[in-house]
């Protein structure tokens, strides 16, 4: 990299980069790392999702002036903001939408990597990192929607709360341990909001920051699976690779101008989206006598839910429920085949992953639904196929999962 | 050590007391972490204010008609008081089948209440209106035979939540998520009309 440095040149350039490598920085991370050049459309969703974590850091640093947590004053302080500081009907609406939209973009890019079987080896540990940031997302959602204190932040934080009560043993101190009184109160309340406001976004920008380390480590994977490292050119670079910067740089842009102008729509004309984004019972205040006759969790939550529901034990619904998330983290060894992307798979490889793609829908439909009659049956059949798919992959994989690949990736000039 | 080693020696180094002075060092600043946790930890139990709010509650039960259910707030939970009918105490023989828990062996209530209907006093039910399953508040359905709770329904409870079903001693029917009947609170009768939630009944004398 010494070709950086003689470039560099004099004056104030110089005198930088002698003190801060900022050009050799940008040289490795961006003109000099080489990513497959066959990225399609589910490559977008990465820097989508960074591009979320900066737009919730931001409007929530704005909310967070306004906001007043604690029993008595936090639902008044988050409809006095929308009503009577100027944009804060925009900003904090923003934080809200965009709780959603980070989750819509995290799911499709994990939805990438069952594809193209991008947390296999050599990116087990980038996955692993990957799982460790959707865990602290959902921490970080949860008690973001319990802090304006709405009957549903109330009522969805008893429940969730009363989860870990099920841990044997000690589950019913633990309970009374976070919640910091008998029931949830206002001491509940100004700990969500320091977790909220400080503890998780430090280490969610921490996880994302080792996340992208690793990803420079072990490089892209790409729709057909094949690690471009192994096919080099006479200057060492991938033959099949094409430097981050420009190329996915500006690739990306489109991306960020197409995902904003779906944003900006949603968030003028369908912020609560049908009740999916923001719930009804949560236009009022929460109220420890009245439980809202339906309680569902926002969509992002809810095909866990789902299999909380379908089990008609209180134990081992929770399990379930645990099992249903820790699962991904197994995903690398679970999955046996010599190939990564779907693409060179068999067909049963693909009804199997099709299977998974429609189960966890269903599910997110059905923990929207109330817990009765039909809708029970449903989730106990959708939750025996979505652990389907964890039992059944070392097999599928492993009988299916070996045929030929190109040695090129597969590109069309455009 | 006191002699100076001539600049090209190498110094003997002892292994073994260099293990154990890193092991000790180590093991000590452990174990003041974990000491130095304790009270991180400990600020996050009931604060002094809260466990004052957690005094015992009082009910005046002549407010409160046959049949019907008043609620009231102990220690930040619904407790419901329900003045139970001789018709509704009737009831509640007849599903023992149908139920999880009968007998409340797995259930939580004080030793006083383990009876066949879960009370001091048959006509009072006093229960914790948590639901046992998550939390949610169970909703009264009284009226025997509503067959929206479910076929041949006796009249109880039923938690909108995800569907768990009580009798009218808060016992939980199969096929409900809930595991454990409801609970029942500790309390006692100051006088016929006066109950107070919190405050253990004490054993009377001459029982063992």
């Amino acid at each position: 990299m010494a070709a950086v440095m003689e470039k560099s040149g004099g004056g104030f350039r110089s005198w930088l980069n002698k003190r801060l490598p900022v050009d050799q920085f940008v040289a490795d991370q961006l003109t000099g790392y080489y990513a497959p050049k066959n990225f399609n459309i589910w490559y977008f969703f990465g820097s989508l999702a960074l591009l979320m974590l900066v737009m919730q850091i931001v409007t929530g640093i704005f909310v967070t002036m306004h906001f007043k947590p604690g029993e008595p004053t936090a639902w008044d302080s988050v409809q006095r903001m929308v009503r009577e500081v100027p944009y804060m009907w925009l900003i904090q609406p923003m934080h809200a939408v965009g709780a959603s939209f980070f989750f819509g973009v995290v799911y499709l890019h994990m939805a990438r990597a069952f594809l193209y079987g991008s947390y296999k080896a050599p990116r087990e540990l980038l996955w692993i990192i990957g799982m460790l940031i959707y865990f602290a997302l959902m921490a970080e959602a949860f008690m973001g929607y319990v802090l304006p204190y709405g009957n549903m932040s109330y009522w969805g934080a008893q429940v969730i709360i009363n989860l870990f009560g099920t841990i044997p043993g000690f589950g019913p101190d633990l309970v009374e341990w976070i919640r910091g009184d008998y029931g949830i109160g206002d001491a509940t309340l100004t700990r969500f909001f320091s977790l909220h406001v400080i503890a998780l976004p430090f280490i969610i920008a921490l996880l994302v920051l080792l996340h992208l380390v690793a990803l420079r480590q072990v490089g892209s994977n790409n729709p057909d699976g094949i690690e471009i490292k192994e096919n080099l050119g006479a200057d060492g670079k991938p033959k099949d690779g094409i430097p981050f910067h420009p190329y996915y740089t500006l690739k990306d842009i489109v991306g960020v101008g197409l995902f904003l102008t779906l944003f900006a729509i949603v968030l003028f004309f369908a912020p609560t989206f049908g009740g999916l984004f923001m719930e009804a019972p949560n236009f009022e205040p929460a109220n420890p006598s009245s439980t809202p006759d339906h309680i569902a969790p926002v969509w992002y939550f809810t095909p866990y839910y789902a299999i909380l529901r379908a089990v008609p034990d209180q134990k081992l619904g929770a399990l379930l429920m645990a099992l249903s998330v820790l699962a991904f983290l197994f995903l690398p060894w679970l999955d046996r085949a010599k190939n990564k992307s779907i693409r060179y798979r068999g067909l049963t490889s693909k009804l199997l992953l099709a299977m998974f793609f429609i189960a966890f829908c269903v599910l997110m439909w059905l923990g929207l639904k109330p817990a009765d009659g039909i809708y029970v049956l449903l989730a106990r059949i959708f939750t025996s196929l979505y652990f389907a798919f964890f039992i059944l992959l070392p097999f599928v994989s492993k009988a299916d999962g070996n045929g030929p690949v190109p040695d090129r990736v597969t590109y069309h000039a455009h | 050590m006191s002699e100076h080693a001539a600049d090209d020696t190498v110094p003997e180094v002892d292994e073994s007391r260099r293990k154990f002075l890193i092991a000790a060092t180590a093991g000590t600043g452990a174990v003041g972490a974990v000491l130095t946790a304790v009270p991180f930890l400990a600020s996050w139990k009931p604060s002094e204010s809260a466990r004052a709010a957690g005094l015992p509650t009082e009910v005046d039960l002549s407010k409160i008609e046959p049949g019907q259910m008043a609620t009231f707030f102990w220690r930040k939970q619904q407790i419901y008081v329900v003045k139970r009918t001789p018709e509704m105490l009737a009831s509640l023989s007849a599903h023992d089948a149908q139920l999880k828990d009968p007998k409340s062996e797995e259930s939580t209530q004080p030793d006083y209440t383990k009876n066949d209907v879960r009370s001091l006093k048959p006509e009072v039910l006093v229960l914790i209106g948590t639901c046992t399953h998550l939390g949610c508040l169970p909703k009264t359905r009284f009226t025997p035979g509503d067959a929206t709770v479910m076929a041949n329904w006796p009249g109880g409870f039923f938690c909108p939540c995800h569907g768990s079903k009580f009798d009218l001693s808060g016992r939980v029917f199969e096929g409900s998520p809930a595991s454990v009947n409801l609970k029942v609170p500790p309390y006692s009768f100051e006088s016929d009309t006066k109950l107070i939630i919190g405050v253990d009944t004490a054993p009377a004398k001459g029982v063992a």
